[in-house]
């Protein structure tokens, strides 16, 4: 019987134990989405670009050796009655040196709409030497019905981007955000 | 041990008719209730698969909305893997585990029984999320977003619920099963003894305990960007629909050795009988497990190749996935040593494991087909995928099960069943099995993509092929039913141990195997 009550307390004991494993495999279930975030950030896994802005007062040397191509594309989601384009549909730029272009947004809608524009690079690591100084990807923007935007960007690719790399594609999505006009 | 229930049956007897088995805690039981529960799931989202079928019968669209079609294939997906597959080893880690170790019952049979009864609801919820306004869950078993976040039914909630629920039974029931083989082994039998079928449990479950709770992190994220206004999947508020991918696979390429390794556990069991020699290569079956085990946590990714990875990220995930057919290799040649001049007799358990070494080796292949990064970005969500993934799970997993099914009959029943049906049930099986899925390896390869209720007219004739072959595969199984219920009933007498060559613990116990079994534990030498 006392080797009966060992077992069960064992028993009892090993089943706490394989608990943790479950929460921590639960813990780790949640700690990928802020793991993820970092890692993007990080390398610049997929295509992840900055949303905030990079300091325009440094000096940066202009790479006047090489050229790199910037394609500028813009789509509208589901729910956002938008057009969105970029005005210039390429430049080139030295590597280091600041240019400014823009995109322009129309609202079609009947209202004033709030949305919310999430950049994206391609290749996948230019996300990491792409600048920006500049852009209305920093904050919502805010269309009033029939409203004609101009939005600038301004940006510089860092002189470190890898060499093998000679055009960059900037993509911009517009959400429709949850956010009210005010 | 389960003291306080053992006594209990023994002073009252145990409840008779449904209550001796809502009530139940006795491990053979509750493994009889998760393998007829798991066959009725079987049948149910199979008769999904014929919707499917049908509809691909010829080209255009005959019977179903587009958007009932992708319900079908979705919830074939979730219910085969979840509430038939799943449970059934469940089924036989409830009735053989103990047997095999030589103890009474697991070591929670109260557990036990909550475990399976947290079945039913979820069935009920996954089933019922078909007759709900709005109908069942459309975007594939895998859930992603923004499909699975953007679509309002109330059925892709109930769907993400079920989940939730057999979660928690699959962990529960995992802790159970580990902390009886590690600890309520008889004395002698060494971890190094165990018979494999155990050894493959024991890993699984640890598996389950590691990957099921980040399945539920995942869904708890849907969940909450459903309807609490996160945005952890949307992107348009700062969050990525990749991620769930991240997550989703972290635990789903677990999860698919979750559902072979106790088919590669009952194989190494039924081989060894009918070719009447000792498993080839015992400790290096279970070293292979464990490596293919810890493998399956580091290629996630392949999953996802086309969702844009830096190419070192490609590379390590197609170089790791491919690291993976080394330890599974091992097994194959493991189980043909196995064979190689043994004294084999060819009966239904037979027939079954050998042509799962035979059709699973064809999915391993594909699989290492699909590995190699550039043929996986042509092949992703085509046909060759739906055809790769139902030779290791159809012919892998489910027919080691049907296998395992006639092998152990003899034991649950005290009958034998009758051989000459249960070859027919395998022949016709195994061919309806072929001429369903080995022509999608064509359209596949030629570009017909999956999840498409509707498909270009050059890929006719394979479809049609693949339809008839499906019916004829569905149909079968009601012979299998037939074998299996036939025995129930009767049939000639089963000895203890009705087969020539099969050694273990369950096998000295009288068939039928009585209601408690090693109550003082057995020595093994």
């Amino acid at each position: 019987m006392s080797e009966k009550e060992n077992t069960s307390a064992n028993n009892k004991n090993l089943a706490v134990k394989l608990l943790i494993i479950v929460i921590a495999g639960l813990a780790f279930g949640f700690a990928i989405a802020p793991l993820y975030d970092a890692v993007c950030k990080a390398i610049g896994l997929n295509g992840r670009a900055d949303t905030t802005a990079t300091d325009s007062t440094q000096n940066i040397a202009v790479d006047e050796s090489r050229e790199v191509t910037v394609i500028f594309t813009g789509t509208t989601m589901p729910g956002l009655d938008w057009s969105f384009a970029a005005n210039e549909n390429s430049v080139t730029v030295h590597p280091g040196e600041i240019k400014l272009t823009s995109y322009q947004a129309i609202n079609n809608g009947p209202e004033a709409i709030v949305g919310s524009a999430v950049p994206s690079v391609t290749p996948e690591v230019a996300a990491l030497y792409f600048k920006k100084i500049e852009c209305f990807c920093f904050n919502k923007q805010t269309l009033r019905a029939g409203e004609v935007k101009d939005m600038p960007i301004r940006f510089f690719v860092s002189p470190d981007l890898p060499k093998d790399i000679k055009t960059v594609t900037l993509s911009y999505a517009f959400y429709k955000s949850n956010d009210k006009v005010e | 041990m389960s003291t306080t229930t053992a006594t209990h049956h023994d002073d009252h007897g145990h409840p008779t008719g449904i209550m001796r088995w809502v009530a139940s805690t006795n491990h053979k039981d509750i493994g009889t209730l998760y393998l007829w529960f798991s066959f009725f799931m079987f049948m149910f989202a199979g008769a999904l698969a014929l919707g499917i079928r049908a509809e691909l019968f010829q080209p255009g669209l005959q019977f179903l909305e587009p958007e009932n079609f992708n319900r079908l294939t979705t919830l074939h997906g979730l219910i085969m893997i979840f509430g038939a597959i799943m449970p059934a080893f469940v089924g036989f880690a409830n009735w053989m585990i103990p047997l095999m170790i030589g103890t009474s019952d697991l070591a929670f049979p109260r557990l036990n029984n909550m475990s399976f009864w947290l079945m039913v609801p979820a069935a009920i919820l996954l089933v019922g999320s078909i007759f709900v306004p709005g109908g069942a869950m459309a975007g594939g078993w895998t859930m992603y977003p923004p499909l699975s976040v953007q679509n309002p039914s109330m059925g892709v909630d109930m769907s993400i619920l079920a989940l939730h629920i057999l979660g928690v039974s699959s962990i529960v029931g995992s802790i159970n099963i580990i902390t009886t083989i590690l600890n309520m082994r008889a004395p002698g039998m060494t971890l190094m003894k165990m018979p494999l079928f155990v050894w493959t449990w024991l890993i699984t479950a640890f598996l389950l305990i590691a990957s099921m709770p980040v399945l539920a992190g995942a869904l708890t994220m849907l969940l909450t960007d459903r309807h609490f206004g996160t945005a952890f999947f949307d992107a348009a508020g700062g969050g990525d629909p990749v991620l769930f991918q991240h997550v989703f696979w972290f635990f789903g390429h677990p999860e698919v050795y979750i559902m072979i390794l106790p088919a590669f556990g009952l194989i190494s069991t039924i081989i060894p009988t009918f070719a009447r020699k000792p498993l080839f290569g015992y400790a290096s079956m279970v070293y292979a497990t464990a490596a293919i085990a810890l493998l399956s946590f580091v290629v996630w990714a392949h999953h996802m190749f086309t969702t844009g990875m830096p190419v070192a990220g490609q590379l390590f995930f197609m170089y790791s996935t491919m690291l993976i057919s080394i330890p599974t290799g091992v097994k194959v040649f493991n189980w043909v040593a196995t064979m190689w001049r043994g004294s084999m007799t060819f009966e239904t358990p037979m027939l079954f494991s050998i042509a799962v070494v035979f059709l699973f080796t064809i999915g391993g292949f594909s699989g290492l087909v699909l590995a190699v990064l550039p043929v996986d970005i042509q092949l992703q969500d085509t046909y060759y995928v739906v055809a790769h993934f139902h030779y290791v799970l159809f012919s892998g997993a489910a027919m080691s099960i049907m296998g395992a099914v006639y092998y152990w009959l003899p034991k649950w029943t005290g009958h034998m069943y009758n051989e000459t049906l249960g070859k027919w049930h395998f022949w016709l099986t195994t061919i309806a099995f072929n001429i369903t899925f080995f022509p999608m390896h064509f359209t596949g390869l030629a570009g017909m993509p999956r999840r498409i209720p509707d498909y270009a007219l050059q890929f006719a004739e394979f479809n049609m092929i693949s339809t008839i072959g499906a019916f004829a595969l569905g149909i079968s199984q009601l012979l299998f039913l037939y074998v299996v219920v036939k025995c129930i009933k009767g049939g000639p007498k089963a000895a203890a141990n009705p087969w020539e060559g099969a050694e273990g613990l369950e096998w000295t116990v009288p068939s039928p195997a009585p209601f408690h079994t090693f109550e003082t534990p057995p020595t093994v030498k």
